[in-house]
């Protein structure tokens, strides 16, 4: 503090040293003091302080604001969850029916085709047993015809005129299915 | 007789800096001459404009760094009322914060080197807590009536120690503004003349001086330390005295 | 050596009124130690107490201030 008001407290040895109680100049000071603090009062409770109170009143309301929506979103996050959850059961029951609807669908026409083979088998069967049958049928004509005419050759080479062709075929026909 | 004034080099001056000084053209001090204690004071008002008004101009949600520091100040003030004081306190909000920002903010500038600080002179802090005292008192018998004088007498204690206990209340209630205002005027002034005396140390020690330089930086980060607190302290103890006034009961 | 009585008084009461300060130091030791202990044994209570400590604080610290007070007075003022 070595600048130009050390030449006047140098000067004023009177005075007492410790400038805080120079009586002189309270006035000055209080004075001054009570226009400040005024100032200041007027500036603070007129301008700063209500700004202050409407800028946090409004920050608390749009946290509160968020928070309700955040609060809102999670519950519709919950809903949607939910729902997700439930059309997953309904998807697996509704795959699930596919399924056996599917199956039995598959086994009654499995059925019906082992069925139609079956019946095929059966007519095929049945129509080789026919022609087996005919076959056999001719077979055992030609061989009796055959048996016949050998019969009346040999009755005939062994004893002529011992019977007659009528007889021969009977006797056949007895051997035949005896 | 002020300061030694042997020719060993020393010549330290710590009280020079709380010299109240008329600005313009000398002379004798009037009550409304323009001295550096008013023009601290307007600059006090200016930080707080600076601060409080323009920083917060822009009223946003996501505050500016000015803008932080005015709601953190006014956040702080009313919850230390709200604590101390209770509900009733925050209608004296306004009055309080007042008080706070203008002992804050002129600890502050102190603190700026070659400045003035307002603070550290007994008349100022004595006005503030005359200020605080005569709206305390005023304000407790207006709420309370007599029975405001129950803070004098302490029900709690046994019969025959009660008025012993009432005189020791009562002077401790009237040494209540002196406290007040020395407390923050000394520490002010302690702190300034300190860091003057260890300035005076570092002038006549040469290459020593080092030594009373480091000084003076910690002596200064504690003043920092101290202007903050003490505008504190002022601030809650002028809400502990409301809350006096308010409740009564002892 | 120079100089009056008087002002040897003044110097020796000064240095005299210091020791005050030491007072306060002590007491403001005490309630910044008995704060930390009972915040470290309980510290969830202590935020609460933070003010208390400050006001414990400013009322004990008053008095080394008044020393203090004292002290520049003796020195300058008297």
């Amino acid at each position: 503090m070595a600048d130009t008001s050390h030449g006047a407290a140098a000067g004023a040895e009177s005075a007492p040293g410790m400038p805080q109680l120079d009586f002189s100049t309270f006035p000055n000071q209080i004075f001054w003091l009570v226009v400040t603090l005024v100032v200041l009062y007027l500036i603070l409770s007129r301008i700063a302080l209500p700004r202050i109170a409407s800028v946090l009143a409004e920050r608390q309301g749009a946290i509160q604001r968020d928070l309700d929506k955040a609060e809102e979103m999670k519950r519709a996050a919950v809903d949607a969850e939910n729902a997700y959850n439930k059309a997953l059961a309904d998807a697996r029951q509704q795959a699930n029916e596919i399924v056996a609807e599917t199956k039995a669908e598959i086994q009654k026409d499995l059925d019906k085709a082992i069925a139609k083979a079956d019946a095929e088998i059966a007519a095929k069967a049945a129509e080789s047993e026919t022609a087996i049958a005919a076959i056999r049928d001719s077979a055992t004509k030609s061989v009796q015809t055959v048996a016949n005419t050998t019969a009346a050759d040999i009755v005939k080479s062994v004893m002529p005129g011992a019977g007659d062709a009528k007889t021969i075929k009977a006797a056949v026909a007895a051997i035949m299915k005896g | 007789m002020a300061t030694e004034e042997a020719g060993n080099g020393f010549n330290i001056h710590p009280m020079d800096q709380f010299e109240i000084t008329n600005l313009f053209g000398g002379g004798p001090i009037h009550w409304y001459s323009f001295t550096n204690a008013t023009l601290w004071m307007g600059l006090a008002i200016v930080a707080v404009i600076l601060l409080l008004v323009v920083g917060t101009r822009k009223r946003a949600t996501v505050p500016s760094r000015s803008q932080s520091i005015a709601e953190l100040m006014y956040g702080f003030v009313y919850t230390m009322i709200e604590d101390v004081a209770g509900k009733e306190g925050l209608k004296f909000f306004p009055y309080i914060f007042t008080l706070f920002i203008f002992v804050l903010i002129s600890n502050f500038l102190g603190l700026l080197p070659m400045s003035f600080t307002t603070t550290s002179h007994i008349a100022v802090t004595a006005c503030l807590a005359m200020a605080v005292f005569l709206t305390v008192t005023a304000l407790g018998f207006y709420k309370n009536g007599a029975k405001f004088l129950g803070l004098f007498w302490v029900s709690s204690a046994p019969l025959a120690l009660r008025p012993i206990l009432a005189v020791i209340e009562l002077i401790s209630y009237f040494v209540r503004p002196v406290s007040h205002s020395i407390r923050l005027a000394g520490n002010v002034m302690a702190g300034h003349a300190v860091i003057k005396v260890f300035a005076g140390f570092a002038g006549a020690l040469g290459i020593w001086a080092a030594l009373p330089i480091v000084s003076i930086t910690a002596v200064y980060g504690l003043e920092v330390l101290v202007a903050g607190i003490q505008a504190y302290v002022f601030t809650i103890l002028t809400c502990v005295y409301l809350n006096d006034a308010l409740h009564p009961s002892h | 050596m120079e100089g009056n009585i008087a002002e040897l008084g003044q110097y020796i009461g000064a240095g005299l009124a210091c020791i005050g300060m030491g007072g306060a130091g002590i007491g403001v030791g005490t309630v910044a130690g008995n704060f930390l202990s009972g915040a470290l044994r309980n510290p969830a209570a202590a935020g609460a107490q933070t003010a208390t400590l400050f006001i414990g604080i400013a009322f004990a610290e008053a008095l080394g201030i008044f020393s203090f007070l004292v002290a520049l007075l003796l020195m300058f003022a008297v």
